[in-house]
């Protein structure tokens, strides 16, 4: 028994499905020359209006950009210049006006004196184990902040990494390797005998500003920014050659991931731990020993390599496009 | 607690996480990182909205040991999971339609940093709505700051830099005047809570002191926005941020970025300060003007501009107007109507983006009109997603933006002040959209004899797949509106 019916292989091609799957598949539209759509007809001047028109043109632009005699540009100017003088004092004199109209600073009954930053003076050191309050602040009462702070670090340098980096082309490298040659001060015995001094100090002082960040005024941010100032300082005595032997674009990349990984890491568990209600298990020590306050240490160490490395970076980035 | 409510950290710090790693990927791992952390994201997002659909209520998330006013905090419910959602299909699609792009338009070495952007970029917007404390909120604005400016200048020619450099600008404008807003509200409350700041207001407005502080406080954050969202007067970055970036920025620009701070502003409306009042602080009558202004005006530069990209660039102006607009009438009609636009518009916008793009590629890379004709039969795909996104945004039934526009509508017939101004303006605007996106649908459709090689969906698969997801959803959110809006206003009612 015949159970499907054959159609024609005319009416195939005809049908819907045939005519859909050629269309598909790019053959010529049915509907081209079918509907009424005329193409529209380019327009083809003549030589002569073509010159006349460049003529009107650079008349108009003459007249356009001779602002000398412009009375219109010219008054424009004075008037965007006189508004926006207006508009900037008026906005100053709305500003000055609702400072004055907050609270008076000083005075015990401002908002500002409440229950949240009482407990931060008075039990923050029982809680977070840093002597210094800011520090126990920023990086364990509203660490979830910082974090997202050390990210804006992170992602500025991704941005002038995008803008400055010369990447592939090697002549643009040469050029601004032979650019950097001219403005670099070459063997300056000055800098690099004080450098010589300096650079040690220096460093050293951030770690120690990184390590105690808990302990006393500093931490991270600054910690690192000291250190930066130093790594930029031992470049311009020593050279990009002397810096290259242990700071390469890829030591850069590597300290920032891990410090970057690490700081994302360790307090995920410690925002997974407090919102599920369990022990996060990490010992809080005595408040004032340098081994203590829990995660503070290990994360400003780790914001403030992070912080170091991008004011290095930055200075590369900007001097000669790498590092 | 449900283990589901951890996904909402779990959400923003992959994604963070994912943007860490990518700085140590080559290109193509970094892109299959990105593409899974925005799947799973996404599924997060999908599990914890239907968690939320099913308690029907919102709760909170304490980011670390210690509880809300001391330390951070974020909260969920049906409308962050949805929005959570939504923006993380928008901006996949949108990767996917613009990746063949973006080989040729960015350096090979430099497309790890790309996809660095895009997943902080995801961590911002999901933490902007996710979060409940009005600090993290700027924190989180300025990566979305940043990385927003990086999209846009990672295609290095001289009208992308000159972009970046006016986005730049207004960009800190608005994000400084947002910082001088959160202060002054910090210093007449004492709290960055939201709820709590919320509860301090009530009480402020209640004695009547500072009442002019509040008002001004008010003023600088709508207005610090509204320039970061690009709401009509203070529009001037957009056109060429949106016009010449590389397709995939220029659609989550459009579609998400503008968006998540449009979200924020409904946030601070309705938990930070509280609506009512809001509504009677005038603010809104301010927004709305502009709002309807931003209607007109940016219909006008559209039907003006000769380059499809700054076309549906200026496009954008308008329908920002319209999400203001909402907002202004001061209705929780008008705001469900307004966020369902955020969606709409944002589905329509990125598919137009991507659509347009591949109607340039088929014509020689120009932009002008006169070189797009006929460019529909040489990218089939593309042309019909572009007559698709053309008829949303003039708002035809069946696809998304009649929704929006009849939502509009409706709203305005509440609220009798504003009634006829709001109407006039919509009939004003859709015919001023049929106008110049219908001049493009005729334009591409008509026959003409070219050299320029046509290019079937064989050719370009990945292109064809995304137009068409991007279709589906386009019309599911024109067919099955109810639902939607039913979930707008169960999530506005748990919002405050």
């Amino acid at each position: 028994m015949d159970m499907t019916r054959i159609r024609p292989d005319e009416e195939v091609k005809k049908g819907f499905a045939a005519r859909f799957h050629n269309w598909l598949y790019g053959a010529e539209d049915p509907v081209c020359g079918h509907v009424e759509m005329m193409p529209q007809k380019e327009f083809i001047e003549e030589e002569n209006s073509i010159l006349e028109r460049q003529k009107e043109k650079e008349e108009l632009r003459k007249h356009i950009y001779d602002t000398e005699h412009n009375r219109e540009i010219r008054v424009f100017r004075v008037f965007y210049k006189v508004m926006s003088v207006i508009f900037c004092i008026s906005l100053i004199g709305v500003l000055l006006v609702t400072v004055s109209n907050l609270p008076s600073v000083g005075t015990a009954e401002r908002p500002v004196n409440n229950e949240v930053s009482a407990r931060y003076i008075e039990k923050g050191i029982q809680e977070t184990g840093a002597v210094n309050i800011v520090t126990g602040m920023i990086l364990d009462y509203r660490a979830f902040d910082t974090f997202g702070e050390s990210n804006v670090l992170f992602i500025a340098t991704c941005t002038v990494l995008i803008l400055l980096r010369l990447d592939g082309d090697s002549k643009q490298k040469e050029d601004a390797e032979a650019n950097d040659r001219i403005y670099e001060p070459k063997n300056d015995i000055i800098l690099q005998k004080i450098a010589r001094i300096l650079v040690p100090l220096i460093i050293i002082f951030g770690i120690y500003i990184i390590l105690n960040g808990h302990l006393s005024p500093g931490g991270g941010f600054s910690g690192g920014a000291i250190i930066g100032a130093g790594l930029i300082l031992y470049l311009n005595a020593f050279g990009f050659a002397k810096t290259e032997r242990f700071f390469t674009e890829k030591t850069y990349k590597w300290i920032c991931f891990c410090s970057l990984s690490f700081y994302c890491i360790a307090k995920s568990y410690s925002f997974f731990t407090g919102a599920n209600h369990l022990e996060s298990g990490i010992p809080l020590g005595t408040p004032g020993a340098i081994l203590s306050s829990g995660l503070i240490l290990p994360l400003n160490i780790c914001v403030g390599l992070v912080v170091a490395c991008t004011m290095y970076a930055f200075y590369a980035l900007f001097r000669k496009g790498g590092f | 607690m449900a283990f589901v409510q951890n996904f909402p950290f779990f959400s923003i710090v992959l994604s963070m996480f994912a943007g860490t790693v990518s700085s140590v990927l080559p290109q193509k791992p970094a892109k299959y990182l990105n593409t899974a952390v925005i799947c799973i994201v996404g599924t997060m997002s999908a599990v914890l909205l239907g968690f939320t659909l099913q308690t029907g209520e919102s709760f909170t998330y304490m980011m670390g040991h210690f509880p809300a006013p001391w330390g951070n905090e974020i909260r969920a419910g049906v409308l962050e999971a949805a929005m959570a959602l939504f923006f993380c299909i928008i901006m996949l699609l949108s990767l996917l339609g613009g990746r063949k792009k973006l080989l040729g338009e960015v350096e090979i070495t430099k497309h790890n940093l790309y996809y660095i952007l895009i997943n902080l970029l995801l961590s911002s917007l999901l933490a902007l709505i996710y979060t409940n404390d009005l600090f993290t909120a700027y924190v989180f604005v300025e990566i979305n700051t940043i990385s927003a400016c990086g999209l846009i200048m990672i295609r290095e020619n001289g009208r992308t830099i000159e972009a970046a450099v006016r986005y730049m600008i207004m960009s800190l404008l608005g994000s400084g005047l947002l910082l001088i807003g959160i202060c002054m509200l910090y210093d007449l409350t004492g709290h960055l809570l939201m709820s709590n700041i919320r509860e301090a207001v009530a009480q402020i407005v209640a004695e009547g002191t500072y009442s002019m502080p509040l008002l001004v406080t008010i003023a600088l954050i709508s207005v610090g926005l509204a320039i970061k969202s690009a709401l009509f007067p203070f529009h001037s970055w957009l056109p060429d941020a949106y016009g010449y970036s590389t397709v995939s920025s220029a659609a989550i620009l459009s579609s998400l970025v503008s968006k998540g701070y449009v979200f924020l502003l409904i946030k601070i409306f309705y938990r930070v300060i509280g609506f009512s009042i809001i509504r009677e602080s005038k603010i809104i009558d301010v927004l709305f003007l502009f709002g309807l202004a931003g209607i007109i005006f940016g219909s006008l530069s559209a039907i003006k501009e000769n380059d499809i990209r700054r076309m549906i660039a200026f496009s954008s102006v308008a329908q920002i107007g319209y999400i203001y607009m909402g907002i202004g009438l001061g209705t929780d009609v008008g705001m469900i109507a307004s966020v369902f636009h955020i969606i709409a518009h944002a589905a329509t916008k990125s598919l137009l983006f991507v659509a347009a793009i591949g109607l340039t590629d088929v014509s020689g890379g120009s932009r002008k009109f006169i070189d797009l004709t006929g460019a529909a039969y040489r990218n089939k795909v593309a042309g019909v997603a572009f007559t698709v996104g053309s008829l949303s945004m003039v708002g035809v039934p069946v696809f998304a933006g009649f929704i929006s526009k009849f939502l509009f509508a409706n709203a305005a017939v509440y609220n009798s002040g504003k009634m006829l101004p709001a109407l006039v303006v919509l009939s004003i605007s859709t015919i001023l959209n049929a106008i110049y996106f219908m001049k493009t649908v005729i334009r591409i459709y008509t026959p003409a004899k070219t050299d320029y090689p046509c290019i079937t969906w064989k050719q370009e698969k990945l292109y064809a797949v995304t137009m068409v997801l991007f279709m589906i959803l386009n019309i599911i959110l024109g067919m099955g509106s109810q639902p939607i809006v039913d979930l707008i206003q169960q999530g506005l009612s748990t919002f405050a």
